[in-house]
């Protein structure tokens, strides 16, 4: 027993041990709001997992891969501008507007599959990366806050579809557009089957080699250890020699780049079109991932797949036991309350851990 | 003999350390006592026990032979002990009245009662000689005056017990020989005085008896007559110091650093270096004294490339580099100590190895092809910590926040000679440091000297600038006003300079 108690409260395991603890703690409130409202929450929770897939159905767990796929990107968006000192809440727009190009260069051009999509994918960063540079130049060079303008251009992104999608790529109706070509899809048949019909697609391997990628530039490169430097300490950066300016730019694009990745895989893999009038959600909930994470990429993947299993869970969960579905956002909001106070948290292990420590925690 | 603050064998524990291990600290009535120690040996965590910051593990206080309780600084205010801080707790934009009474304004007919407040101020002034104005704003007086204004803040509220924390970091020399005074002045009427400092000069000059503490016990209580420096300085840090540094004749070599009519501005648009011409040789140190805030910052910020300059040039081996960017500098052989060690010198949230490298991470061997060789990293950063003596607990994996002042700056310091740049400009080197630190910080400040390199010193110590420097400039408003040679001025003549008294300019 002690030592599961100092397992818990030793500072070098905390990493782990607070994000999952509020997790739990999620879990454990929202267990006592159904019982409160007079569910069962044994019965809830079983239901959510059976919705998931994570009890065995492969095409359930296939759409919590898809729902995680999107956030893993929105996440490791938010996280990496992070780590670099800069809060970018503009992941909805870049995501938007990424996904916009693609679905357009998915619609109008003709070329074969895999060169159609990777085109299509590329086009989606690059816009994305573009969305996010004036954020950062307007950071850079006049100290404007990103976070307002990366909200202000989360808006310019909104009504940008909202305009170019009915002028320039007109749908069945008016409110969305005409459906990509199947060249420039990112769902590949052996997955669809693996997964028997789930709409899970390659933009998985994306993510997952996006985490990957963003974590080896960021511990072992140069250019991480710079990104770090400016992000901790822009005026140790500028000491030390470091273009300040063209790093908060460069990372405010890669930022957006992640998100613009995350609409080709989110438009490209998923819907197929894409809507007027809805900046995705997940460009929000990206936040959430990442404080979950701890900004760390693979803190990330896995903060994604938990959002991702219980967004894929919870119509199932409704219908199978009539526990309304906004029990599901109800927990979200509570892990991320304890993922906040994470400070908190570690600083009640503490000194659980000390007592424990000091009267050799008398059974 | 009664004493009127007793602190009897305190201890007091941070997790994995023991700040106070045990402190006995007896203050007589009237006396001004002297609490000296190394950074780290647990002066500020005894005084903020005393003021009711933090709880000790064990111990007792006894005020005017009382036992007590301070559960917070409002009880220890409530005992009659006040505090001034290091960092001047002052509104800017409120006069001296107006900041003095704040948090215990009197009303008269709804209005708050400035008028009886300040000659309550102005009695007070007198009585003690502090000559400050009620009515002056505390932005347009000095920040001796704003010293002041602290102190009555004290005495304002009846304080019999007056804690000082490093008073005289922020004094020039003429404003250090008043501040001693007026502390006399309260002692002999009655007050009490604690006075937390390392400079040896000073409690030579004011304090009655010193406590000396290390490693969190005390040492020894001197009775500061009967004693000498060199004995409290070697209980202090407990080994002997030597005080003079052996120093050889500087053999100035060919120019180095030229300046040619600098003129510079500062964050506001004024002018901040006004037409400022020096050289610097290979193998001097050429000290730049003055009052903080006469331009020194933007002449440092100038050379080194961290602010663009309005007019003039700054050459290096020859060559214009006053527009080049930062990294250029430092690849054309200039090395910058920063003031601030914070808030330039290191990145607080990285480990000490990696702010080991942070001007030469780009190159080899620490990266190759854009990515870091953190074996190569780790080994050169071992090497430094050893060579220069740099305490960390984790070593090159200790985060540098968790460092104390006198490591990080000796990192930064290890950082700097190593990359061996022929300029160096060094700025205050040994702020908040204690005697062993500084003497040894110093003694590689002149190897440095010695092996050919120019080393341009920035300090507001005049013991530094007069122990170091080969050559002393003056800053006074932005302007050069006195070129010395170290070896025939004093700290009073430099005083008088640095205060603005008539320039002289002595260089062969």
């Amino acid at each position: 027993m002690r030592k599961w108690i100092l397992f818990f409260t030793s500072e070098r395991n905390q990493k782990i041990i607070v994000p999952f603890l509020a997790v739990m703690l999620g879990f454990l409130v929202g267990a006592l709001v159904m019982l409160f409202s007079g569910y069962n929450p044994v019965e809830a929770y079983l239901a959510l997992l059976k919705g998931a897939g994570l009890l065995g159905n492969i095409k359930r767990f296939g759409d919590t891969l898809l729902s995680m796929t999107t956030l893993t990107l929105t996440g490791l968006s938010v996280a990496f501008a992070f780590r670099t000192g800069l809060f970018n809440i503009g992941a909805a727009g870049q995501m938007l507007m990424g996904g916009f190009v693609a679905v357009y260069v998915g619609v109008t051009l003709s070329l074969p599959w895999v060169v159609h999509m990777l085109l299509a994918v590329f086009a989606a960063v690059l816009t994305g990366a573009l969305w996010a540079f004036l954020p950062g130049l307007l950071k850079a060079k006049f100290k404007i806050h990103e976070v307002v303008t990366t909200i202000m251009m989360n808006w310019i992104a909104y009504w940008s579809v909202y305009y170019l999608v009915p002028t320039y790529i007109p749908g069945h109706f008016n409110t969305e557009s005409i459906p990509i070509k199947p060249t420039a899809t990112l769902r590949v048949e052996w997955l669809t089957q693996l997964f028997h019909g789930s709409y899970v697609n390659i933009g998985l391997f994306f993510a997952l080699a996006a985490v990957v990628i963003i974590w080896w530039v960021m511990e072992k490169t140069v250019f991480g250890y710079e990104l770090k430097a400016v992000g901790f300490n822009g005026q140790a950066a500028k000491y030390a020699g470091m273009k300040v300016s063209r790093n908060i730019i460069l990372s405010m694009m890669i930022a957006g780049g992640l998100a613009g990745l995350a609409g080709a895989v989110f438009y490209l893999g998923y819907t197929d079109n894409i809507k007027i009038g809805v900046l995705p959600s997940q460009g929000f909930d990206g936040i959430a991932v990442a404080l979950l994470g701890l900004n760390n990429p693979f803190g990330v993947a896995l903060a994604a797949f938990l959002f991702g299993f219980m967004n894929a869970g919870k119509l199932f969960m409704q219908s199978a036991t009539a526990v309304p579905n906004e029990l599901v956002p109800i927990i979200n909001a509570i892990i991320i309350f304890f993922a906040a106070i994470y400070l908190m948290i570690k600083i009640w292990l503490q000194k659980i851990g000390k007592r424990f420590s000091e009267g050799g925690g008398d059974e | 003999m009664t004493y009127v603050i007793e602190m009897l064998n305190i201890r007091k524990e941070f997790p994995g350390i023991v700040a106070n291990d045990d402190i006995t600290l007896q203050v007589k009535p009237g006396e001004i006592h002297a609490l000296l120690g190394e950074n780290g040996a647990g002066k500020s965590t005894l005084m903020s026990v005393l003021f009711g910051l933090y709880q000790p593990e064990r111990g007792t206080i006894k005020v005017q032979g009382k036992e007590v309780r301070i559960a917070n600084p409002n009880v220890a205010n409530a005992l009659g002990i006040g505090m001034v801080h290091q960092h001047f707790k002052l509104v800017h934009n409120f006069t001296v009245t107006e900041n003095i009474i704040l948090g215990m304004e009197r009303m008269r007919n709804g209005r708050i009662d400035i008028h009886t407040a300040a000659r309550r101020i102005q009695e007070l002034s007198a009585r003690y000689r502090l000559s400050v104005d009620p009515y002056a704003r505390i932005e347009d007086i000095s920040v001796g005056m704003q010293q002041r204004v602290e102190i009555l803040k004290m005495l304002y509220r009846d304080a019999e017990i007056l804690i000082f924390d490093e008073p005289t970091a922020v004094l020039t020399p003429q404003e250090i020989v008043e501040l001693m005074d007026i502390m006399r002045k309260m002692a002999a009427e009655g007050k009490t005085i604690l006075l937390i400092t390392h400079k040896l000069k000073e409690i030579k000059a004011a304090a009655d008896r010193c406590t000396i503490i290390r490693k969190g016990k005390t040492i020894a209580t001197l009775d500061v007559q009967e004693t000498t420096g060199e004995k409290m300085a070697e209980l202090m840090v407990g080994r002997p110091v030597t005080f003079k540094l052996e120093k050889k004749q500087a053999q100035p070599g060919e120019e180095v650093l030229r300046i040619e009519n600098l003129n510079v501005r500062d964050q506001r648009g004024l002018p901040a270096v006004k037409n400022v011409n020096l050289s610097a040789r290979a193998g001097e140190i050429v000290g730049v004294a003055g009052v903080d805030g006469n331009g020194q910052t933007q002449l440092v910020d100038a050379i080194t490339g961290l602010r663009k300059i309005e007019s003039g040039r700054v050459l290096l081996h020859g060559a214009d580099i006053s527009s080049l960017p930062v990294r250029n500098r430092n690849e054309a052989g200039l090395g910058h100590i920063p003031e601030d060690r914070h808030k330039h010198g290191l990145v607080l949230d990285f480990n000490l190895e990696d702010n080991m490298i942070l001007e030469t991470y780009y190159q080899e061997p620490f990266s190759k092809f854009g990515v870091l060789k953190r074996e190569a990293i780790r080994k050169y950063a071992a090497g430094l910590i050893e060579q220069f003596d740099v305490r960390a607990g984790q070593g090159g994996q200790t985060l540098a926040r968790s460092m104390s002042g006198g490591n990080q700056q000796k990192a930064i310091i290890a950082r700097e000679i190593d990359r061996s740049p022929s300029l160096m400009v060094v700025v205050q080197p040994t702020r908040g440091l204690d005697v062993g630190a500084v003497e040894y910080i110093h003694r590689r400040i002149l190897d440095e000297r010695d092996k050919g390199k120019t080393i341009l010193l920035f300090s507001l110590e005049l013991d530094e600038i007069l122990n170091l420097s080969d050559r002393i400039l003056v800053m006074y408003e932005g302007e050069i006003v006195g070129r010395l040679d170290a070896a025939d001025t004093n700290e009073n003549e430099l005083g008088l300079i640095m205060a603005g008294a008539g320039g002289r300019d002595r260089h062969a």
